[in-house]
């Protein structure tokens, strides 16, 4: 548990930091709050000859509402997203999900910024972040682009975001009057990841599902939007036995996962199950 | 001046302002100057023959100072300590390095880097190049014991260690012959890795001036690891000394006296500098003593009415690959303690205990016990369910009966003392049995979720022991030594590391000799300042050396009571010894106190009476007559979600019998910890290897450790049958939580399971276990 020797640069502004990516190729990694790299690094799985600590760069730990959407800083840790009022007022679902992350001690060090681009297929925030069809603002040599969530996982512990480009924040919806959204996991009895976290936003009118977005992690090798279930619900009334009906098909898409914490059918098997009843439970905070 | 008595009274741990401030100084907060550090290069491969070791380069790198194998450290140290009286056992010869050209676990020590930092020695470790012959890893417990099987040991005639036969086959024969039913299961009981929150560390300093060597080191028995530690040094035993800091955590497997200790303290010796090694979470899981890991084969025969008739039990038990301090003994406990809290007309066991390519198994919470009491806790439920009989009612009928103690079972025990069904009804009656019991049939009707209720009635055996039956270490000593001002320090050869010791024996001095508890003082833990003892384990600290404290307490009270006689010009016969304060009996207006005689004998020796000493001291030992055996009835109501599996814990119940508790708050506590790893090893934790001897479950990230808010409130209650083996009638209850509940759970599982035709599920429980049995139908 003790890591190889590396050289260690803290800078103090985003500017600095895509600077210092730039000109280190891949030669330098970037951590936040150090909770999934650091380990990796003791065990000496990851060997980086230079860590970019961006954790001092205090212009990326904000929360604010940008008309109906919530920008929160990169570095805004897992316990500041539980407990933020704004967005535990306009988007509760996803102050739930920071809550089902880790313990305590996790929570008020790791980073939303630093969850996501570590893209850990157990995370919790994906399937929240996919389900919120939330964005990811990066920042480049070449300056800032957004990428949406949905185009944000490309793999197993992969996303889009470039060597040279850092995760500066990230953007969510508000889920208002009408709509609600739930997360809801199986955690791994060891870890405490998700061995299936199912995240649920629906939005209602006149009594039918006007939008029903469904983010599943942890069943699979990526984080992925069950878009059969989605597709099933929406425009329909959410009756009981119609969410039953549509989760049938939660796991297609998935690249099952399986190891001593789960098989593949049984990951499949609690994945259509909490997409039930995630769904269910969207719906019913929805106003259904 | 004191005025009420505190043992049975719920005093707060005094131990605890310090430890919950971060005021505990432990192995790992140890610092010296010039102090090095080791770092022990492990094997990756679980079984092969080192072709070469090269250490060249490590030598090479920055800050690295050495690197020994066993080729560079020779002959120069004993075995590991290892070894039980056991009749053909083939005994391992483990030094702290491969010695013989071979490893047989993955995390094997091969070579010890010494540098000046820990990251030098990391470095060093990695610079270390080895070439393996790989051979075939011996993994699967029963395969092991096969005559064809691959063997660790060249030398060996297979791998078997050992086997032995408790009770009698033939009138086992017999009374299988005219049993109305026998019930069978096959029970795996999996391998537990202890995880003390402190993981193993050692600090050694050898003193070349003085010759001697100390030894910081997180232990349960100092004094076992002087003496080790002096033998395999070839030092003579007054040069060296051991201290162990504060303890975050033993639960048995700090019994043992470890390669690491030898290391450091070796290098030590030839670099003249401190060597601190520490172990690493990731080390624990393979360096370190782990607990259970049998595979039991047991029958029950019983008659028409449910009277139990007799019993079959195999074991295989896996030792790992090699033996340290308890690795064979403690599945012979598990011999000892098959026929429970029952009658039976006859036993038969047969004990076939096997070397792998694991890490070695020792004492763990329970040690033997709650493997003997899982396999009869469970086929009695499975009794019950194929007689259709209630499982509360099959435990009474056949209970031994209170008039009966004390009891020789067919395991070849006396059990002290016991009164087994008060514990069952209070058990009964607190969770309410009759009305959950409906409430399960209800919810059998209808409703997504199976409620199951589990008992188990336990007895174990603790309180070690006599020395007769722990190779001559079954005693233990205590010192009282008064200060001139009055204070009382307790010195005890027993070694609490959370136990509460400190508490207890505090509690003690005040009610026996009347000092108030803040100016008493226990100390243990350093052999250079306590006398001989043992140490903590096998739920022994306050049954043995309490007694041996109550013996010191007595010696001291006598002496003041002589001086107090002294002073009041009255036969000592007539002193009475009140809440610190002598008196003539009938004369309680003029009276000496314990402060007053404390000072006395040191400070005003002159006024002391010829015939007797200066000083205010005394020592003494214990040794027990017999080991206790606490028992219990603990029930676990859980609810099991019939579309996921996942089990929820409801209720769990336990009424513990653990004779006379004189510190409420601790044994409660204790229970506590025990439950929490007996439910651990029935929901969460076990360790597991692939064919190849890798470990799969070598990190927190794949060993499920429970989690308080995975747990649910814990119903606790008493009964009260003191033991006659010492004077304070306590038996002792370090372990009984975890042997009581861990069956209780799995039988509530099983029972909510009843009407999926399984008869058992292998720990630990999982939910995709439970939602297979529930889909599939596939239970065993």
């Amino acid at each position: 548990m003790i890591p190889a020797s590396f050289e260690y640069q803290a800078p103090k502004s985003v500017d600095e930091a895509v600077k210092l990516l730039a000109s280190l190729g891949d030669r330098g990694k970037v951590v936040a709050g150090g909770h999934s790299y650091i380990p990796i690094m003791k065990l000496r799985l990851a060997q980086p000859e230079v860590l970019v600590d961006i954790g001092r760069i205090g212009e990326l730990r904000y929360v604010r509402q940008e008309g109906d959407r919530i920008a929160i800083g990169a570095l805004t840790t897992h316990a500041q997203v539980a407990a933020n009022a704004t967005i535990n007022g306009s988007c509760a679902v996803l102050s739930e999900t920071a809550l089902e992350i880790g313990d305590q001690q996790v929570r008020n060090r790791g980073t939303i910024g630093g969850s996501l681009a570590h893209a850990d297929p157990a995370a919790d925030y994906p399937a929240t972040i996919l389900a919120l069809d939330a964005e990811i603002v990066v920042q480049g040599p070449k300056g800032r682009r957004t990428i949406k969530a949905t185009d944000f996982f490309t793999g197993m512990l992969a996303t889009a975001l470039a060597d040279d480009e850092l995760l500066v924040e990230v953007r969510v919806p508000t889920v208002g009057k009408g709509a609600g959204g739930v997360y809801l996991k199986l955690p791994n009895k060891a870890s405490h990841y998700a061995v299936v976290g199912v995240a649920a936003v629906a939005r209602l009118s006149g009594g039918r599902v006007s939008s029903l977005a469904v983010g599943i992690t942890g069943a699979g090798s990526t984080p992925i939007r069950a878009a059969g279930v989605e597709k099933a619900l929406t425009g329909q009334t959410a009756s009981a036995d119609a969410i039953a009906k549509a989760a049938e098909s939660a796991a297609e898409g998935l690249d099952l996962l399986a190891d001593i914490h789960g098989s593949a059918d049984y990951r499949a098997h609690i994945a259509r199950v909490y997409t039930r009843r995630a769904v269910a439970e969207a719906v019913r905070r929805a106003g259904g | 001046m004191a005025v009420m008595r505190l043992v049975g009274a719920k005093v707060k741990r005094v131990e605890d302002p310090k430890l919950i401030t971060g005021g505990g100084q432990y192995t790992d907060d140890v610092r010296m100057m010039d102090m090095l550090y080791g770092y022990v290069h492990r094997s990756p491969v679980a079984h092969a023959r080192i072709k070469s070791i090269d250490v060249s380069k490590a030598r090479q790198v920055p800050g690295v100072v050495a690197v020994y194998t066993a080729a560079d450290l020779g002959d120069w140290a004993a075995p590991v300590p290892a070894g039980a009286n056991i009749t053909g056992l083939q005994l391992t010869r483990r030094y702290p390095l491969a010695h013989d050209g071979k490893v047989r676990l993955v995390g094997d020590a091969i070579a010890f880097v010494v540098a000046e930092s820990r990251y030098a020695a990391r470095d060093g470790s990695d610079a270390i190049e080895v070439d393996y012959e790989e051979l075939p890893a011996v993994v699967d417990i029963e395969k092991a014991a096969d005559p064809g099987a691959t063997k660790l040991y060249d030398d060996f005639k297979d791998n078997v260690a050992y086997r032995i036969q408790v009770g009698d086959k033939a009138a086992a024969d017999a009374v299988f012959g005219r049993a109305h039913k026998v019930v069978s299961l096959k029970i795996n009981n999996q391998r537990l890795v202890g995880n003390p929150m402190e993981t193993r560390n050692c600090v050694a300093r050898w003193d070349q001036g003085a010759q001697q060597m100390t030894l910081y080191v997180s232990s349960q028995a100092p004094h076992l690891a002087k003496t080790f530690c002096a033998g395999a040094l070839g030092l003579p035993e007054h040069k060296v000394r051991v201290i162990v800091p504060d303890v975050g955590g033993g639960f048995g497997v700090k019994i043992d006296t470890y390669g690491e200790e030898l290391l450091c303290a070796r290098a030590s010796m030839l670099l003249k500098q401190p060597v601190k090694w520490s172990e690493d979470r990731r080390e624990h899981f393979v360096a370190t003593v782990q607990g259970r890991g049998q595979v039991n084969y047991v029958d029950l025969a019983v008659d028409a009415n449910g009277k139990f008739l007799g019993m079959k039990v195999k074991i295989f038990a896996d030792l790992g690959a090699f033996q340290q301090m308890n690795t064979a003994v403690v599945p012979t406990l598990s011999n000892l303690m098959l026929p429970g809290a029952y009658e039976m007309e006859a036993l038969h066991g047969e004990l076939i205990a096997v070397y792998t390519n694991t890490p070695p198994t020792g004492a763990y919470r329970g040690a033997g016990r709650p493997e003997a009491t899982h396999l009869l806790e469970r086929v009695v439920d499975l009794a019950a369910a194929e007689l259709g009989k209630d499982p509360a009612e099959l435990r009474r009928q056949n209970f031994i009966g209170a008039e009966k103690f004390p009891y020789a079972t067919r395991g070849g025990v006396m059990y002290d003392s016991g009164n087994y069904e008060p514990a069952l009804d209070k058990a009964l009656a607190a969770v309410g049995y009759k009305q959950l019991r409906a409430e399960q049939a209800k919810m059998r009707q209808s409703g997504s979720k199976l409620l199951g209720i589990g008992l188990s009635s336990y007895v174990e055996i603790c309180g070690m022991g006599p020395s007769a039956a722990m190779g001559g270490i079954g005693w233990d000593s205590a010192t009282v030594r008064f200060d001139p001002s009055g204070k009382a320090t307790v010195l005890t050869g027993v070694s609490p590391h959370g136990q509460g010791q400190e508490t207890t024996f505090a509690q003690m001095i005040h009610d026996e000799l009347g000092v108030p508890i803040e100016d008493v003082k226990v100390q243990h833990g350093d052999t250079d300042i306590i006398q001989y003892g043992i140490g903590t384990f096998g739920s022994r600290g306050t049954p043995v050396g309490g007694a041996a404290l109550l013996k010191a307490i007595e010696r001291v009270r006598h002496k003041a009571r002589q001086v107090a006689a002294h002073l009041l010009e009255a036969p000592v016969d007539d002193v009475v010894y009140e809440q610190g304060r002598m008196h003539v009996k009938g004369v309680p207006g003029k009276a000496v106190t314990i402060q007053e005689v404390a000072k006395l004998c040191m400070l005003e020796a002159q006024k002391l009476p010829p015939e007797i000493e200066p000083g205010l001291d005394a020592t003494a030992t214990f040794e027990p007559s017999n080991f206790t055996y606490p028992f219990g009835t603990h029930i676990v109501v859980v609810e099991i979600d019939k579309e996921t599996g996942e089990v929820e814990l409801k209720r769990i119940v336990a009424v513990d019998d653990v004779g006379n508790v004189l510190s409420p708050l601790l044994v409660d506590g204790q229970i506590h910890g025990g439950i929490a790893q007996g439910i651990g090893q029935a929901l969460f934790e076990g360790a597991a290897w692939d064919e190849n001897g890798q470990m799969v479950t070598g990190s927190f990230m794949d060993y499920a450790m429970p989690i308080a808010s995975e747990l649910c409130e814990y119903e606790l209650g008493y009964t009260v049958t003191p033991t006659p083996v010492n004077p304070m009638g306590a038996k002792g209850c370090g372990e009984a939580g975890t042997i009581g509940v861990c069956p209780a759970a799995v039988n509530a599982v099983v029972d909510a399971l009843s009407g999926y035709g399984v008869k058992d599920i292998d720990m630990p429980i999982t939910s995709e276990k439970v939602w297979r049995i529930i889909n599939k139908g596939n239970g065993r």
